[in-house]
């Protein structure tokens, strides 16, 4: 019964959302540029990056904004790196991403060291307030942000001419080329958008979820956005719906910690949404149909 | 030549000259892809750009399109320069193209992949609405049937071709390139095309079309510009030319086909007896299959790509097995033996794909030559491979084949299509085969090459060895076969005597149209 209780309180749903907006936004970033047949396993460390430059940005002085557009501008010169490597140097999408979170990590780290060396427990910033609504609705603008950004995605990937030139570019990009679009300007374009949305995915853990950067607080959010994309079978709304679900088995097991803790140790509650985010790839991925480009650099005028 | 081109261009100085190509050159390495070509093209033409495989056809038209750029040379459309290396710019100009190898995404629908790239990148809408009716209205106009939602993956191989040219005429083409438009049609199909081709030059469009086949050329050409090795060798006027002048002009010699000899078939190699093979979906790959194939034996299997094929070959290399029914060779049945146990059963293979399926690439032309029987004595002992034998063996097979290549230690990617097929026939009949399976033979071989395989598979024949030709190719399958069946959807036709069918009739069975088949059956 008291998982019941769980399930019906409106502190669980608030949770629920707060968990789920870095998934939606990273999971968002992630499908971008998936869609343009770019896999981006920069993903963690341009999310790491976003968290640095943004909560930065503000304890340097720039207000809430100017930070949230501070880090996007920061993921979307990764996104650039990545993509110039990747598309036109046509190099392995896989080691560049790794490269590119490594980098981008260990740069947030170098940068937040070089700016403060001295701290001991990281500065805190004045973060985004829940807007003054009630219930699950009482949530940060952040979190509106990336619900907003959902279908906003969705819609231009639908239905207008820059979103059917990028499913385009990930499906055949020799058709692409074909028609008239520069599959590599498609591409680069698509990859910095989609890390922008991910260094925005980062922004939202020091800006709105808490008031300070520090070290490992992404802790794999962006891997998991990566697993999310093909359980939405790289749709938005499936997107969207893929992360919420992954923030509430969290939220739950958070609550049944509290509750059962004493009989299981609390690392098994914690192992949980992970166990269930395989399960449910399993069961709903096997069918996806993948962006049929994907990974496949697109050389032109090969032989 | 010079006068040629003078006395033909002033026979069809009545229509304006739309395109103007002025000696390309281009050159891929060591290689000259196409060497100094000029050609003009009229409105309401029809040019068949007829070569060998390795002409320089397809490469011609990639640089008119803009897919490569011409090391030398210039292109002209309806009298304004073309810029070199632009697709945009060539689709601008007027010029559409059709590949052999589609551009379509298979994921997105009709309409997308037809849309996509005619309006401007950044706006927040994009006219849905106009783009069917647009659509619509040019496959009426054109007699061009397409179902504007479907998913191209869902589409048979002619829709897909109707959807690649209207995406031409969608951007307005006055000149439409095609290439090898008929390669992955039935007979039935390919006369659908010609006739949207005249419905086409009769609005005032161009043609060219890409070919190797001669038939395709009095068919629907106005117009016959040949090349060989890159060069232009030829262009006559259609009515004024015949098969075998053309045929001597893109080979450079007379070419005899080989003529198989008579031979009375042998004891049955391989019986396959109501075999079925499920897929998962509603309809199996293969339904209830019978075939025999006996010694000094070609069986030929016609249809269109998809319809089994790959599975039939994948069920007598051992790669699948059968879910009911049966399988012999040699008269013993054979249960779930993986490709070696058949190799060992005597089974040679000519995969349909010879760089996924037939070799590896990068490694060398005698390690490719032992890959089937590395284990086999000879080529081992105590597990280590024997490479001064192994090499031996290569130097032999490279003689008796006739490879073209360094030697046996050569990458074996670096061989041409038509020497990495010798290869792979000279691994497959080196020891004896009882039963060689040949999947797609000849794809994407010149004329010379065919000619060379087609007598190799003859003499195995003699041999002894029974021999199942799988092709998409009717004319090969017509060359060579004893036997021919039709295969679709999964089933497969009676094998019917050579020649007792017609190339009409296994054109309307290769579409499905079985009711044919008491017709063929009774005269036979």
């Amino acid at each position: 019964m008291e998982i019941v209780d769980i399930l019906l309180s409106a502190a669980f749903w608030t949770a629920v959302l707060r968990i789920a907006t870095p998934y939606v936004l990273g999971t968002l970033g992630e499908l971008v540029c998936e869609r343009a047949g770019v896999l981006n396993l920069g993903i963690e460390g341009i999310m790491t990056l976003g968290a640095m430059a943004g909560w930065m940005a503000v304890y340097q002085g720039g207000d809430l904004w100017t930070g949230v557009l501070v880090a996007a501008g920061c993921g979307a010169l990764m996104g650039l790196l990545h993509a110039v490597l990747t598309v036109p140097l046509g190099l392995s999408q896989h080691v560049t991403g790794i490269g590119i979170t490594l980098l981008g990590t260990s740069l947030s780290y170098y940068v937040y060291r070089l700016v403060l060396p001295q701290a001991s427990t990281p500065p805190t910033i004045a973060p985004f307030q829940p807007l003054d609504l009630p219930g699950a609705l009482a949530q940060t603008p952040l979190t509106y942000l990336a619900l907003l950004l959902a279908g906003a995605v969705a819609y231009v990937l639908y239905r207008t001419p820059v979103g059917l030139a990028v499913r385009m570019v990930g499906e055949n990009p020799a058709a692409a080329e074909a028609q008239g679009l520069s599959v590599t300007g498609v591409r680069i374009g698509a990859v910095m958008a989609g890390s922008a949305l991910m260094a925005l995915a980062g922004a939202f853990l020091t800006l709105s979820a808490f008031n300070a950067f520090f070290f490992n607080m992404v802790n794999g959010r962006g891997w998991i956005c990566i697993a999310l994309v093909v359980f939405a079978s790289w749709r938005p709304g499936k997107a969207l719906l893929g992360a919420l679900l992954f923030a509430a088995f969290d939220a739950f097991q958070l609550r049944l910690q509290q509750i059962a803790g004493g009989v299981l140790p609390y690392q098994v509650f914690l192992m949980l949404p992970y166990l269930l985010s395989i399960l449910a790839l399993v069961l709903v991925a096997r069918r996806a149909s993948y962006p049929r480009a994907l990974m496949i650099p697109y050389r032109k005028g090969e032989r | 030549m010079l006068g040629q081109d003078f006395r033909y261009n002033a026979m069809a100085q009545s229509k304006s000259i739309v395109l103007r190509l002025s000696g390309i050159t281009k050159r891929f390495g060591p290689l000259v892809a196409n060497d100094a070509i000029s050609l003009t093209l009229h409105e309401g033409e029809v040019l068949a750009l007829l070569g060998e495989n390795g002409a320089g056809k397809t490469t011609l038209m990639n640089i008119l399109f803009g897919h490569y750029v011409a090391d030398e040379g210039s292109v002209e459309a309806f009298g304004r320069p073309l810029p070199p290396g632009s697709p945009r710019a060539a689709l601008e100009a007027g010029i559409g193209m059709v590949h052999q190898h589609f551009t379509l995404a298979d994921n997105l629908s009709v309409l997308d992949n037809i849309a996509v790239g005619t309006e401007p990148l950044w706006r927040f809408w994009s006219d849905r609405g106009a783009a069917r009716r647009r659509l619509l209205d040019l496959a009426e106009r054109f007699g061009l049937g397409v179902r504007p939602d479907a998913l191209v993956g869902e589409l048979s191989v002619g829709e897909r071709q109707r959807v690649e040219i209207l995406k031409a005429l969608y951007r307005d083409a006055r000149i439409l390139i095609l290439d090898e438009p008929t390669a992955v049609l039935t007979p039935q199909e390919s006369a659908g095309l010609f006739d949207t081709l005249r419905r086409l030059t009769a609005d005032g469009l161009a043609v060219v079309f890409i070919s190797h086949k001669m038939n395709e050329v009095f068919a629907a050409s106005d117009t016959v510009a040949v090349l060989r090795g890159g060069r232009l060798v030829a262009t006559r006027r259609t009515v004024e030319t015949d098969r075998e002048e053309l045929a001597e002009l893109m080979v450079g010699r007379a070419l005899k086909p080989p003529t198989p000899a008579l031979m009375t078939a042998g004891e049955p190699v391989l019986e396959l007896s109501n075999v079925t093979v499920a897929s998962g979906h509603s309809r199996p790959l293969l339904d209830a299959v019978d075939l025999t194939v006996r010694r000094h034996q070609i069986v030929g299997i016609a249809g269109v790509s998809g319809n089994g094929q790959t599975a039939l070959a994948d069920l007598i290399s051992g790669l699948i097995h059968p879910d009911s029914g049966t399988l012999s060779l040699k008269g013993e049945t054979v249960g779930h033996a993986d490709p070696a146990a058949m190799v060992r059963r005597g089974v040679a293979r000519i995969p349909e794909d010879r760089h996924a399926a037939g070799l590896v690439g990068a490694m060398a032309v005698w390690e490719n030559l032992i890959a089937e029987r590395y284990h086999d004595p000879a080529f081992q002992r105590f597990g280590v491979i024997r490479r001064g034998a192994a090499r031996a063996h290569a130097r032999e097979v490279i003689e008796a084949f006739d490879v073209r290549c360094p030697g046996p230690d050569a990458r074996t990617q670096l061989l041409s299509g038509g020497n990495m097929q010798k290869l792979i026939l000279g691994r497959t009949l080196a020891h004896g085969p009882d039963l060689i399976l040949a999947s797609q033979p000849t794809r994407g071989l010149d004329v010379g090459a065919v000619s060379y395989v087609h007598g190799r598979l003859l003499e195995a024949r003699a041999a002894g060895a029974g021999v199942l030709v799988i092709s998409e190719d009717l004319d090969e399958i017509l060359a060579l076969a004893d036997a021919i069946a039709v295969i679709h959807h999964g089933r497969l036709t009676p094998a019917l005597p050579h020649d007792r069918v017609s190339v009409r009739q296994l054109g309307l069975l290769m579409a499905g149209h079985w009711d044919v088949l008491p017709e063929i059956l009774n005269a036979a």
